[in-house]
């Protein structure tokens, strides 16, 4: 269990996290790496406090602050950080310096048969498979039996191979092991995948927490909606409720639209609204009158995408459509786009 | 006329001497400015690079008010030598210690590494082609000076200087090219 506390560096952030992933997600520059480097005693924070496990590791207020070789954490650096210098083997060796002779071997040689190393052992890093040397990274780190893995996820530069062989550890290690796992996660599928718990943080402050399914459903504002890379955010103001009929209606800046009844919400509320792109319907206009929900929109740009084709439409509508409906009406500039009531989302708890 | 070889191996043993003074102070100095921020801590940078600007007549006249008069005996020779040869040395080893990524360095550190290890097992081999540069470059920069001026010294007695100089070029040229060499491998290494 680790407690942080900082307010440092522009950051103003509280959280605890226990055993399993706990993602950090936001914007490059948003802190996620600044709160590793605090807690692995890379830099010292002005003020606050981070307790591991009932060991206070940094506070600022009774100046403890422990050099990083008594933290106890593993880290995984976003280049990796593997020593070029050294064999993989002696890589792994490097951690157990305090152990004797023999201890560290075995070590050494169960870690490389667990992460399929043991061919690759002699060669530096700049000559073994990007995969290997990715598990050799984790490896390294999980050697010393760390209390706590800080992983600043290496996720630039990572292809489609290379993301299932990372995806793959970080299962590994959740499941495998009941370290706690602190993930600066840069790719919001792995967060969603990997994480139990999620912090989401905008220059320095986070802005929700919880399990990534609430956080991606339910982003508590539109801040959070934008970081979290959701499309078709509009706002909308609240102008009819009917519990009885379980309506809404919402008036956007150029059109009305029906959605499900909001609880908790006022007639005259102003909101924000927001649709996925793949749940928006688009045809092609052909020249009737819109029905309810439907909204005559001129094409902007379509681009084509590996399964579908994402249309975007005059006013900052986006949707998203197969490629084989596109083909036919590539050349049409008019559509009409209808939001299913159901599909509408309020973000933020009213 | 036969080459003499004395003054050459003089002045190898004294710039050597020289340099490693140099380097047993440059070394921990330029450590000290790579990874620790504190008040004044450019000032003492300054400081150290001071000698590189000063004219070596400017910085022996200080000397000597400071110290007396000296006889010319090899330790002062070689002390004088080393101080004047320290802020190249400085200069080069520091810009080569904060040229390693410190990403390496820390994860020294956060697998249990303290400071004296991470500096003998990540830093210095990650770091040895910038830093045989500067002290090739160090070295050269004393033995031309100690050997032109001890020459020079004894031109009348000795004939014309300028025979003499050409071992004592070829040596300096040799440890420039091999500290160059070194430095432009790291580069694109």
């Amino acid at each position: 269990m680790i407690q942080v506390r900082l307010a440092a560096h522009g950051m103003d952030v509280e959280f605890q996290a226990s055993s399993g992933i706990t993602a950090l997600f936001g914007a490059a520059g948003a802190g996620k790496t600044v709160i590793l480097d605090a807690i692995a005693g890379f830099i010292t924070p002005a003020s606050g406090r981070i307790i591991l496990d009932d060991e206070i590791l940094f506070d600022a207020a009774s100046g403890v602050n422990l050099p990083p070789r008594r933290r106890h954490c593993g880290y995984i650096a976003r280049h990796w950080a593997l020593f070029p210098h050294m064999s993989l083997h002696d890589n792994l060796l490097f951690p157990l310096a305090g152990l004797p002779r023999r201890e560290r071997h075995r070590r050494v040689k169960e870690m490389l048969e667990r992460f399929a190393l043991l061919e690759a052992a002699q060669r530096r890093p700049h000559d073994v498979l990007p995969a290997e040397r990715l598990r050799a990274t984790v490896a390294r780190a999980l050697i010393g039996e760390p209390r706590l893995l800080l992983v600043d996820e290496p996720a630039d530069g990572l292809d489609i191979a290379l993301r299932a062989v990372w995806v793959q550890i970080l299962r590994m290690v959740r499941d495998e092991t009941s370290l706690p796992v602190l993930l600066a996660a840069r790719d919001p599928e792995t967060c969603f995948e990997m994480a139990g718990n999620m912090l989401l943080l905008d220059a320095g402050r986070i802005l929700q927490s919880g399990p990534p399914r609430r956080v991606f459903d339910q982003p508590v504002g539109v801040e959070a909606a934008r970081l979290l890379g959701i499309r078709n955010l509009f706002p909308a103001e609240i102008v009819a409720l009917d519990p009885g009929r379980n309506t809404s209606r919402l008036r956007l800046e150029t059109f009305d639209l029906n959605g499900p009844y909001l609880p908790g919400r006022l007639r005259g509320d102003r909101v924000w609204l927001c649709v996925e792109p793949g749940q928006l319907h688009a045809t092609p206009h052909d020249g009737s009158k819109p029905s309810a929900n439907q909204v005559a929109a001129r094409l902007e740009r379509a681009a084509e995408m590996p399964r579908a084709v994402r249309l975007e439409f005059a006013g900052g509508i986006v949707a998203e459509i197969a490629r084989r409906e596109f083909e036919p009406d590539r050349d049409n500039e008019e559509w009409l786009v209808e939001f299913p009531p159901h599909a509408l989302r309020v973000l933020g708890c009213p | 006329m036969p080459l003499d070889w004395s003054p050459l191996w003089v002045g190898v043993r004294y710039a050597g001497l020289a340099t490693l003074l140099a380097i047993l102070a440059a070394v921990p100095l330029a450590w000290f400015l790579a990874h620790r921020r504190f008040p004044g801590c450019e000032l003492l940078d300054a400081t150290a690079s001071l000698p590189l600007v000063l004219p070596p007549a400017v910085l022996v006249y200080y000397l000597l008010t400071l110290l007396g008069p000296l006889d010319f005996s090899w330790h002062a020779a070689v002390a004088v030598s080393a101080i004047y040869t320290l802020p190249l040395l400085f200069r080069m080893t520091r810009a080569g210690l904060e040229a390693v990524d410190h990403s390496f360095e820390n994860a020294a550190r956060g697998l249990g590494a303290g400071e004296w290890r991470t500096f003998w097992l990540v830093t210095v081999p990650l770091a040895w082609r910038a830093l045989l540069a500067a002290f090739l470059a160090g070295f050269a920069r004393a033995f031309v000076d100690f050997a032109v001026t001890a020459l020079l010294a004894n031109a009348a007695s000795t004939g014309p200087a300028v025979w003499q100089l050409l071992p004592v070029a070829a040596v300096a040229l040799a440890a420039l090219y091999i500290g160059n060499r070194a430095r432009r491998r790291r580069v694109l290494a």
